[in-house]
């Protein structure tokens, strides 16, 4: 069993030997994660390498994960689908398990921050899918988290708008200094956004990186194509078939 | 903000919105047209004399009838005591059917102890059973009011366990995450999720009241809308027969035009879904 502890941790995250399996299959095999306060880590890995199973055992969604995992409880989650509920407007969404006096201001303050001030009365319904995954942003930050656990929140996007999301989470991050794991499998995507890159392979963090880039970063910055080389050969992705 | 990736999922089609309106005001229409042509040649068979008054009396006079015991107010009482019946019943199934619903679709527990015996007890159509609760409870009241919750049980029970059970699992998630205790899950993603089976469940279940009236109430009742045809069979007054007929259908109406209204009220978010 998992063991977890709540905040007043220096360290937002310290999960040592991590393992979970599916039956006989082992998706987690031992894996190590530290996260520093305020630090980016991007997670990569090949589909089903347990990217998303890391992270779940994380965020306390899997009571079958096993080893030491510690982790603050004030965390926040955005998943891939932004699991907005649909019976409930905008704000309620916002504000959903938050009590206290000054909530409908910390709301309103969330979604202007992600730039939908004016949409706090619309239906989920009623917004296209990049504005859904700004209302899940806007419903993990009024938490102020000092962890967020980042389920490719941007995969789910057309590629316009995932470049808007990924600029609106630096921009985030850089007022929050919120700790974050974010999971994805775009290299592109780590690498802009992330301080460290660690790769999920055979169940263990197989390889990890540096990202020592100044921000902010573009894909045409020099020395942003010698580490995405490196990363995409841990991933075994042909070189030829990258610029 | 632009929006120049984002494909609102409205797209208001302002101009195309009016003629759509208007061919549907139109169908509307023509939708009416064969019923009042039935009413017509109903009422001119009758008056003519080729629908003898015995077997079929005409609409106008059967809404005469109508007029005239409802002025005397025995229509008034006979339609309280059918209305009182099927109010006891749907309350007795209803909250008998929410709460084992509940429980199964909720408890793994609940949903192996619960779910089996209701699962087989279905198979029985309830209106079968009259003889048996004949033996059971007698041929009183509570025959009525057993029959209406039963009927009333089935169709509610089934929708509420079906409710709980759709309800995406990724949303209950999402309000753990959240920092929702069970408790609050329930109050804010299960009982909204569910809502819209339990309407659905709450309408057949109305409609299987109506029914389970009619058949109990032409067994030994001497009050009731049910009573009232069968005291006028005997007497050949075929223009209460009829009248019967339709205070039933009406009742059977209304109270479904009740119950959309309040679903609409209650479900307004799903006003957004349809429109998309």
């Amino acid at each position: 069993m998992a063991s977890r502890t709540e905040g007043g941790l220096t360290t937002p995250v310290r999960a040592t030997g991590v393992r979970r399996a599916f039956g006989p299959a082992v998706v987690l095999d031992g894996a190590d994660l530290h996260i520093a306060p305020g630090e980016v880590v991007a997670l990569l890995g090949g589909s089903g390498s347990g990217k998303s199973t890391l992270l779940r055992a994380l965020a306390g969604l899997d009571a079958e994960a096993g080893g030491d995992i510690r982790v603050t409880r004030s965390q926040a989650v955005v998943f891939q689908e932004h699991r907005l509920l649909p019976w409930k407007r905008v704000d309620g969404n916002v504000a959903l398990g938050l009590s206290g006096p000054g909530v409908r201001e910390r709301v309103a303050a969330a979604l202007t921050e992600v730039g939908l001030g004016d949409r706090g009365r619309a239906w989920p319904a009623e917004l296209s899918g990049g504005q859904s995954q700004r209302v899940a942003f806007a419903r993990a930050l009024v938490r102020e988290p000092e962890l967020l656990l980042l389920d490719e929140p941007f995969g789910a996007l057309d590629a316009l708008t995932r470049l808007k999301m990924q600029e609106l989470f630096g921009r985030l991050h850089e007022r929050h200094r919120f700790a974050a794991l974010l999971v994805t499998h775009d290299v592109d995507e780590a690498l802009l956004l992330a301080d460290r890159v660690l790769v999920l392979d055979g169940g263990r963090i197989a390889q990890e990186l540096d990202v020592r880039l100044d921000r902010p970063r573009a894909p045409d910055d020099p020395g942003f194509a010698p580490l995405r080389r490196q990363l995409l050969d841990r991933l075994g992705v042909p070189l030829a078939r990258r610029a | 903000m632009t929006t120049l990736a984002e494909k609102p999922v409205e797209a208001p089609e302002a101009a195309a919105a009016a003629p759509a309106a208007r061919a549907r005001t139109r169908r509307r229409w023509q939708r009416a047209v064969s019923p009042v042509a039935l009413l017509a040649l109903w009422e001119a068979g009758a008056r003519a004399g080729v629908i003898p008054e015995e077997k079929l009396p005409a609409p106008s006079l059967v809404l005469q009838t109508g007029w005239r015991l409802a002025g005397d107010g025995t229509l008034g009482e006979h339609l309280a005591d059918s209305l009182t019946r099927a109010g006891i019943g749907l309350l007795i199934g209803g909250v008998l059917a929410l709460a084992l619903g509940a429980v199964a679709g909720l408890l793994r527990l609940g949903d192996d102890l619960v779910d089996p015996p209701v699962q087989m007890a279905r198979m029985l159509p309830h209106l079968a059973l009259l003889p048996l609760l004949i033996i059971w409870v007698g041929i009183g009241e509570e025959l009525k009011i057993t029959l209406v919750a039963l009927g009333v049980f089935f169709p509610l029970y089934f929708n509420v366990y079906a409710g709980i059970r759709d309800i995406d699992e990724r949303l209950v998630e999402a309000a753990r995450t959240c920092g929702l205790n069970p408790w609050q899950r329930l109050r804010h993603v299960v009982l909204p999720g569910a809502l819209p089976a339990l309407f659905l469940g709450l309408r057949l279940a109305i409609g299987a009241a109506w029914l389970s009236l009619v058949v109990g109430e032409q067994v030994n009742a001497d009050r009731g809308i049910g009573f009232l045809m069968m005291e006028a069979r005997e007497f050949s007054q075929t223009d209460v027969v009829v009248l019967g007929l339709f205070v039933y259908a009406l009742l059977g109406l209304l109270s479904d035009v009740l119950l959309r209204i309040v679903e609409r009220r209650t479900l307004t978010w799903r006003r957004g879904l349809k429109a998309a």
